[in-house]
């Protein structure tokens, strides 16, 4: 157990979570008053002891399945770690299982059969039949080989293109029309459909569940873990994030701004103290008969800057500009002004979209469809953006404005024009530079980050949220 | 050390004796917290039972509840102890005529000139506690520190005084928003337990003990409905006290059975955001 327990915490660290030695030790107490048969309390155990970060709960529970799956009580498994016994003995194992969740031999069920069943349990969210089910269409479709080196997607994707799942909630609201004999109204039809989906969602866990022990089985809980391994939230980078990430790290973006508005106002507000208040000093004096025994100092009111954000929103660099743009309307309070412009080789101003709704990812999805960006050819051209930037808007530019420039400076070999960021800077309070690409890959190929960094306060990195965050803090 | 659990069902059970009905997650760590001794830091979205857990498990165990609510600028003096000092004065003025100062200067720095705040009320208690430390988001970094030696030790050291053991080990709990990053020190010291919005079945066995009146039919469609509001893109998402408000109102106007319509007409009691309100009228009348 303890061996298990060690192997556990240190791949808990190898995904990045910080995992401290006393909670090691809390873990090591907690899971003594806690039977390991009791899998649901046994995890939040380890969790209540282990994660102390919401966001990396996810990890946890990853990580936990792959070193706990094996150890409920219907997997006990022999202490000889030969791959091949383990397979036998799970599949009898799983065929007894079977034999109590679905009251027959599964096996022997036809194609339509199984079907039936498994819109029977999807109706009425029968958990113990959905199990049996996925592991009944593990079984059958996603022909699983130990040792074939063949990653878990595969055979999640070989198992669900057979069952056809998305027929299924057709087919699923098609039963609730009948039952109630007619139409549904809207309202009803779409609780109906909620309910049908989220009870789809739990089946299709169920399926990836039992391929993950599966693999656990053949391959062994160290070697899985590692191919499961994914960022926490805050380091996926926003170039190379998948649609399930993407979702994540918008997640991710709200508690963020929350957390980083109520920072800065706090900073702000205790900040270094500003000059004698006198009157509130002699105010409070009169509390000491007359002695000014306790000095009061005004509060500084340090002015808050104006910020034009000029982002590019070509392909690869769209999600970063969106969610910069995102995070700093977020906090557009700490800010006098803002004002944002996207190009990708025109440019047009896209303030208004956020002045006009109070619903940022709707103004995002207005950026998408409606601002003028496409000069020529919808290639990314730096050069001509930044001129036309600034013969339009540059008079704007003021002492008292900060300047952010998104992208990766890709400009597909056009003229550079950098002369502007270099007047940009000259009458502009700061000018930055946020790179969403590793820096080792700055001024490679058409990149040419280096020539108009040499004009601006400072090029950053920002690959993921935790970067981004770091130097918007700095910023306001 | 006896503990005041026997087991996980046991808190469960207990808990929905009070009307609260726990998940597996909260029960759990609910019933480690009395066996390993240790804080639970409670964190999630506002409005999902963190604090009237702390008041349910009080409430189950027969204990008192002291609370401290934390706000930005809390110091010592107000979470810890202070020194009664008017009486030190007094005591000081009425020995005058005499020259006993060296009975005094020890005697005025004494327990009856001490008195109590929540922190070391919970401590100092002959009976069974609950310590409720509610929204410690809110205070600055450093005055977490304070928190720390009671959280770890059980203990409250007063340098003129000497350090104050507990008598008993009360229950703590600590709530958090999450406005900020708790500190490490923090966070290590506590069992962490996050509650999150219930799902579907909880929300409407809630509903079913907290609204009298209300119909297993209506708080069946109020869950759902809740749950499908929960999955569109606000601002801020319903909470459960929103949801019991919602079907409270539901019951009020007599509905048994809620269509499009009034659901519409009464989403301002669910949204508090008119962008918010806009939207979900817009999905739940409209749909395909």
């Amino acid at each position: 157990m303890l061996d298990l327990l060690t192997g556990f915490i240190t791949e808990l660290r190898n995904a990045g979570l910080p995992v401290s030695l006393t909670e090691n030790l809390d873990a090591m107490e907690a899971i003594q008053h806690i039977p390991i048969e009791d899998r649901e309390a046994f995890k939040y155990a380890l969790g209540a002891t282990l994660v102390k970060n919401h966001a990396h709960w996810r990890s946890f529970e990853t990580v936990f399945e792959v070193y706990f799956s094996l150890r409920g009580p219907q997997y006990q498994i022999s202490e000889n770690g030969d791959a091949d016994d383990l397979w036998r003995e799970m599949q009898e194992q799983m065929q007894q299982g079977e034999g109590r969740g679905a009251g027959g031999a599964m096996n022997s069920l036809t194609p339509e059969e199984m079907m039936q069943l498994l819109m029977q349990a999807l109706r009425s969210g029968d958990q113990a039949l959905m199990r049996a089910l996925a592991k009944q269409a593990v079984n059958r479709f996603a022909g699983m080989e130990p040792g074939r080196p063949v990653g878990g997607t595969y055979y999640l994707y070989r198992t669900l293109r057979n069952l056809d799942l998305d027929s299924m909630l057709e087919k699923l609201m098609e039963a609730s029309r009948q039952e109630v004999g007619g139409d549904l109204t809207s309202l009803e039809e779409r609780l109906e459909r909620d309910e049908h989906q989220s009870n789809i969602e739990k089946f299709k866990q169920e399926v990836e569940a039992e391929i993950r022990r599966r693999l656990v089985a053949d391959r062994g809980a160290e070697a899985m873990a590692k191919t499961l391994r994914k960022p926490l939230p805050e380091d996926v980078e926003f170039m190379h994030a998948s649609r399930e990430e993407m979702a994540g790290l918008k997640k991710a973006l709200q508690p963020l701004t929350r957390k980083l508005a109520a920072k800065l106002a706090r900073k702000r507000r205790h900040a270094r103290k500003g000059p004698l208040d006198f009157r509130n000093t002699v105010r409070h004096s009169l509390s000491y008969g007359g002695v000014p025994a306790e000095p009061k100092f005004k509060f500084p009111r340090p002015a808050k800057p104006e910020l034009v954000v000029v982002a590019d929103i070509s392909g690869s660099v769209a999600a970063f500009a969106r969610f910069t743009l995102m995070l700093v309307y977020a906090i557009q309070g700490q800010f006098s002004k803002v004002r944002s412009f996207v190009f990708i080789d025109g440019i047009d101003e896209v303030t208004e979209y956020f002045r006009a709704t109070e619903d940022v990812s709707e103004a995002i999805a207005r950026i998408n469809t409606e601002a003028d960006v496409i000069w020529v050819d919808g290639h990314s051209d730096y050069g001509h953006a930044f001129e036309v930037f600034w013969n339009k808007y540059g008079k704007d530019i003021s002492s008292r404005t900060t300047v952010l420039l998104l992208g990766d400076a890709r400009n597909n070999y056009h003229a550079s024009q950098s002369w502007v960021v270099k007047e940009m800077k000259q009458k502009a309070r700061h000018v930055y530079w946020l790179n969403p690409e590793p820096r080792s890959y700055w001024n490679t190929g058409d990149s040419i980050v280096g020539e108009y960094g040499s004009f601006t306060d400072g090029v950053y990195e920002c690959r993921n949220l935790r970067q981004l965050e770091s130097f918007v803090e700095k910023l306001a | 050390m006896s503990y005041r659990f026997e087991s996980v069902q046991q808190v469960r059970d207990g808990l929905k004796k009070v009307n609260y009905l726990a998940d597996e997650g909260i029960a759990g760590i609910a019933f480690l917290a009395d066996r390993l001794g240790k804080p639970v830091l409670v964190e999630g979205p506002a409005g999902t039972g963190k604090t009237q857990l702390a008041k349910s498990i009080a409430e189950m165990t027969g204990a008192r509840l002291i609370r401290l609510q934390c706000y930005e600028g809390l110091d010592e003096s107000k979470a810890l102890y202070e020194w009664n000092y008017k009486k030190q004065l007094l005591r000081i003025q009425a020995d005058k005529s005499s020259d006993a100062w060296e009975d005094i200067h020890d005697d005025i720095f004494g327990e009856d000139f001490l008195l109590t705040r929540p922190l070391l009320e919970a401590i100092t208690a002959e009976e069974p506690v609950v310590l409720l430390i509610d929204e410690v988001d809110r205070v600055e970094v450093e005055t977490e520190a304070l928190l720390l030696e009671i959280l770890s030790e059980y203990q409250v050291s007063i340098p003129e005084f000497g350090t104050i053991k507990a008598k008993q080990i009360p229950l703590v709990f600590l709530t958090s928003n999450n406005t900020r990053e708790l500190s490490e020190a923090l966070k290590r010291r506590c069992l962490f337990l996050h509650v999150d919005y219930p799902d579907m079945d909880r929300e409407k066995q809630i509903v079913l003990t907290k609204v009298p009146g209300v119909t297993e039919h209506l708080a069946d469609q109020i869950a759902r409905i809740v749950r499908s509001i929960r999955q569109l893109d606000l601002k801020k998402a319903p909470s459960v006290s929103e949801t019991l408000d919602w079907a409270a109102t539901l019951v009020l106007l007599g509905i048994e059975n809620v269509d499009a319509q009034q659901a519409k007409e009464t989403l301002h009691i669910l949204l508090k955001y008119q962008s918010d309100i806009a939207k979900a009228a817009k999905e739940l009348s409209d749909d395909n």
